[in-house]
Parts: C-alpha cells; structure tokens; sequence
C-alpha cells in the first residue's frame, strides 16, 4: 500500500477523481500507515473506525456526485481543534477525558469538504512550546535523522505530531495553528511545506485557544500544492468568530501560475542575526537566487524593530494565556483535584496538577505583567511596540510584494535539548514571530539540507489577506529547489 | 526586574496555580530570567504610539440582541467533573 500513502494530496484527488482509487482503499492504507508509525507518538488519538466509516460516507458522496474539494482525503487533525464526540486533550493533563459536544469551524469545513479524519495529532501543551516536549503524552520524534547518527530529534512544535505524521507518510495532510511559528517551525524540521494564514482567514471557533490575537489555523502538506487545496476548504466566514473576516475564499490552487515575473521580493537585513548557521545564510542566499533566475526583482528592505518582536510576544502571548486558560477550574471539564477543600483549594489543586511547567511559567508571566502596577510598563509597552512591528511591515509592503527569509536559526535539534533554558527555546521562532504579531500570512517550504542531512525551510511573508502571492511564490521556490529527500522513517 | 520567591507565591495565588513551596525559588530565577529577557523593550521610545487592539483593521461586527442557542443544559455539562440536575457541582461555598 505504500503508493498510496506516498501520493500528494492532489495526486490522491485526481486518482479518486478518475475513480482509480476509493477513499476507502486510501483511508485503508494510511490507517496502516498511522499504526506503523506509532513509534514516532504523532498521535495523541486514532480514530480508524471513525475514519472507515467516514471514507464509506465520502465514496457515496463521490458517487452521488458531490464531490467536496478534499472528498475522501483522509487527514490528521491537531488536537487543539474540538471534534464533537473525540477525546480532545490540547495535550493537556487538565483536559482529561473532555469529549468535546461540539465541532470546531475549521474541521466542521473540512468534514463537509469530504476529508477524512485519521486521528487527533499530539503537539505541545496548549500548543504552547516549539519542541512538543512539553505535551503530557510525551514528546514526538522527528522521522528525520542526522545522517550517520541514530539519536532521536524533535519535529518542532507546537505542530510536531502534525508535522512528523505529514512528513513520515501517514497522512496526506493536517491541521495545525500558529501562533508565533507553531505551524511553519516544525514544518520547517519535518522538511514539509506549512502555511500560516492571515489573521481572521480561518475561524477560530472551537479551537481550544491560547493567544487568542495571535492564534491562526493553516494547513500542513507535502507540496505547495497540497496546502493551497486545504486551505480553500478550512477558510471563510464564520459569524461565531467576531474576528473571522467576511471575505469570498479564493481558489488558492489557481494562484500557482508559476509565474513571478516582475514581483518585488524583499530580503530583510534584519533577518541576518548573529550566530546563525552559515548553511542557513547560504540556504537563504539560494533562496534569492532562485527568485531572480524566475524573474522576480529582489531588493533588500527594513524591518526595524525586528529584534524586539519575540520579548513583545512573550508579554502579549502569555497575558492573553493566561486569562484564556482561567476556564480551566475543575468546574467544567478534564481533571478535578482537592474536591474535599474549598472552592479555592480546588481551582489550585487542579490547576497546579493538571497544567505542566511550561503553561506554568507562561500563566504566571501572564498574570505578573497585568497585575496591577505591571500592567502599563509591560502589556501597554509591548501592545505598543506590536504596533511599531506591524508599521514596519506595512511600510516595507508598499516597495515589495513578498518578503523571504529562513524559517527558523537552526534544523531540528535533539529530544531533551533547550529544555532546561525557555529563552533558548523561544529563539526558535525569531524568524516567525514578527509576522505572527502582525497578523500577515506566511509559508514554510522545505528548500534544502543542513551538512547533517536534515531538512532547512526557507520562510515567505506576503501582505494581509494576499495568500494567493505567498502561495505562487512559494509554488515557484519550490519548482526551483526540488526538494526530493525523505525522511530516515516512512510508515509504510 | 528580579522576581522573588514571595512574588512567585503572589502571582500563583492570583492565578490560582498552586506552586509548591520547593519549587518557587526555582520558578523565581526562571521568571526573572524571561523578565530581564523582556525588559529590554524599555529601550525603544515608544512615545504617542497607540497600543494595538487588533491586527485586522475592522469593525467589530453588531448583531440583533436576541437568544440564537441554548436549552440544552445536559450538553453544557457534560463532561463536568460532577454535575447533577443541569447544575455544575462544587464544593460548598456558603455555610
């Protein structure tokens, strides 16, 4: 079944289409695929049953001739999105047995769509982390390997269970959300192509939330392609979202012209930090080159408060954290502690038990810098400086169409490594964090491979609501890097 | 900014977080490390800048004041901890 499960999304579309393939025969295989990977703790849940029976509906569906635009797709969902009536963990302890009554917008789409649901993908608490070792159902391992070198690396996150399903062939796409990198980093480490989408483009109803100004849900794939086909089905209004925008979809597909010629790129100077890897530097330069050889006009711009972009986050992410996941009480749903004290003994005993340390930490930063006395230097500073932040974008975007950089200062790392330093741990996003607190939409494609054959991505930024040019660019970067290595571990 | 061990019991307090007493002086230079991290916005002048409320320059959308969902309190609480007559129980609160 192994063809089955190494086909692009589209590619499995088109042979369905022709009816040369079931959705059965496809979900068949990949739920094999899922169970062959277990080793790598992508899932957090499996839902094969749930998944034949949906792949049944679809190829009736199919043979009524209504066909949705991921009809008998089957996919993974990150567990951070409420499924009605499947374990919905946020890979949390606090979560506890939360069978959701409800479905979220995004996945709702996608199920009317005609996808297929695989299972719940595992990710960092609360999507909280950019390693996924902080998930209470243990970390994820990368189905990458340093070649020559069998110790196990961490797939990013918070989307790593996500990115490690899409890259080790279980799936043929996923769900993820970002809310300073968590799509595009690990799509990053996976060697997959992951797109964040403009603030407002996906629904956020029924995602469990974290930073609820910053939290966007996108599609992970294995091509441009592929994530272009998933997000026209997981985008549009939704009137329970008040900051859902009411703006048609486009066809994302259509905008993979292939061509650039003329468009504006700019490279931001700013980007060029200290003690980033030369392979890195050279990936990015390759980058340039690539654009200029398919016509594009590339020009270096400012982003000058770029360097403060990740400190303003760690004020702004944590507040919103913070007072976002005071639902979590032992009243409503998941874990109950200390039933036999007071109502406050309760909350504290619950909340000190079923959170890890990472939310932790973020919690009580996010209830320091509002507490009173705080609350001006630092969440009105950094409220400030995010307006500063996305000034700079909005100037740069009236000289360049899109703007590339690397996605993250480093290839995947190893399981275990930075945990013991949060900062270093938040410096994997200083290349994904502006644009998230500017709200722009932004692409992770996998462009080349670091000296220890793991995989690099490189990163393109584009304006507000402007997908389409992030999705033909990076259509045209990935044309010209013709990234064809595979992971050390396929599931099939 | 330097956090201290009785800082970290404040803040878990307000958040009720319970932090054991073993453990808050390790948060202590944890926190006051990402504080220091933070505090290097303070250099930027950020004088007659307005605070970002939103990233996507909109109107917050107005709707009919009216009832469109509900009536269905065994949904709500179904998956509480312990609830009983379309109730969430807690521990008792009043004498």
């Amino acid at each position: 079944m192994a063809e089955l499960t190494d086909l692009t999304l589209a590619e499995a579309r088109d042979l369905l289409a022709k009816g040369e393939t079931s959705s059965k025969e496809l979900t068949e295989a990949h739920i094999a695929a899922v169970e062959a990977a277990r080793p790598l703790n992508a899932f957090i849940t499996e839902t094969p049953e749930k998944a034949l029976a949906m792949a049944a509906a679809s190829d009736k569906q199919r043979k009524a001739g209504t066909a949705g635009v991921l009809e008998g797709i089957p996919i993974g969902m990150k567990d951070l999105f409420c499924t009605e009536g499947v374990l919905t963990t946020a890979a949390s302890h606090i979560l506890d047995g939360f069978h959701p009554t409800y479905e979220s917008t995004v996945s709702r789409n996608m199920w009317d769509a005609g996808a297929v649901l695989l299972g719940k993908t595992n990710l960092d608490e609360f999507a909280m982390g950019s390693s996924n070792m902080t998930s209470f159902y243990g970390g994820v391992e990368n189905p990458w390997r340093r070649s020559g070198d069998n110790r196990p690396l961490v797939p990013g996150g918070s989307s790593g269970g996500s990115a490690a399903a899409v890259a080790a062939r279980c799936a043929l796409g996923a769900t993820g959300t970002d809310t300073g990198g968590s799509i595009r980093q690990p799509a990053s480490f996976c060697g997959i192509v992951g797109m964040k989408p403009t603030y407002g483009r996906c629904s956020r109803w029924g995602i469990v939330a974290f930073a609820s100004s910053l939290d966007q849900a996108g599609p992970m794939g294995r091509t441009v392609r592929d994530t272009a086909i998933m997000l026209r089905a997981m985008a549009g209004h939704d009137p329970k979202d008040s900051t859902s925008v009411d703006a048609p979809v486009p066809d994302y597909e259509a905008a993979l012209t292939g061509n650039i010629k003329g468009m504006k790129i700019g490279i931001p100077k700013e980007y060029r930090i200290d003690g980033m890897p030369v392979e890195i530097d050279q990936l990015w330069l390759q980058g340039i080159k690539w654009l200029e050889e398919a016509g594009a006009k590339v020009e270096e711009i400012s982003l000058p408060h770029t360097h403060y972009a990740l400190p303003t986050y760690y004020i702004i992410a944590p507040a919103e954290a913070s007072s976002n996941l005071a639902r979590y009480d032992g009243v409503r749903y998941g874990l109950r502690e200390g039933a036999d004290g007071t109502l406050d003994e309760m909350y504290e005993a619950t909340r000190g038990k079923g959170f890890g340390d990472e939310v932790k930490r973020r919690i009580l930063i996010g209830t320091y810098v509002l507490s009173a006395g705080y609350y001006d230097a630092y969440y009105n500073k950094a409220r400030r400086v995010r307006s500063l932040i996305a000034r700079d974008f909005a100037a740069a975007y009236k000289k360049v169409d899109a703007i590339l950089t690397p996605t993250a200062p480093s290839a995947a790392f190893g399981m275990g490594d930075k945990m013991d330093d949060p900062i270093a741990m938040y410096l994997n996003d200083v290349f994904t964090v502006p644009a998230s607190l500017a709200g722009l939409p932004g692409i992770s494609i996998p462009a080349g491979l670091s000296k220890d054959g793991l995989p690099l991505g490189l990163q393109l930024l584009g304006k507000a609501f402007d997908e389409e040019t992030v999705f033909r660019v990076a259509g045209v970067l990935e044309e010209a890097a013709g990234f064809e290595a595979r992971p050390a571990f396929l599931a099939a | 900014m330097s956090v201290d061990k009785d800082t970290v019991a404040k803040i878990a307090r307000l958040a009720r977080v319970r932090v054991d007493e073993d453990k808050q002086a390790a948060l202590a230079g944890e926190l006051s490390n990402i504080l220091g991290w933070i505090e290097q916005l303070s250099e930027l002048d950020t004088e007659g800048v307005e605070p970002m409320t939103s990233v996507v320059s909109m109107q917050l959308p107005l709707r009919a004041d009216e009832v469109t969902d509900g009536g269905y309190p065994d949904k709500v609480t179904a998956n509480a901890p312990e609830a009983a007559h379309g109730f969430y129980a807690v521990p008792k609160v009043v004498e």
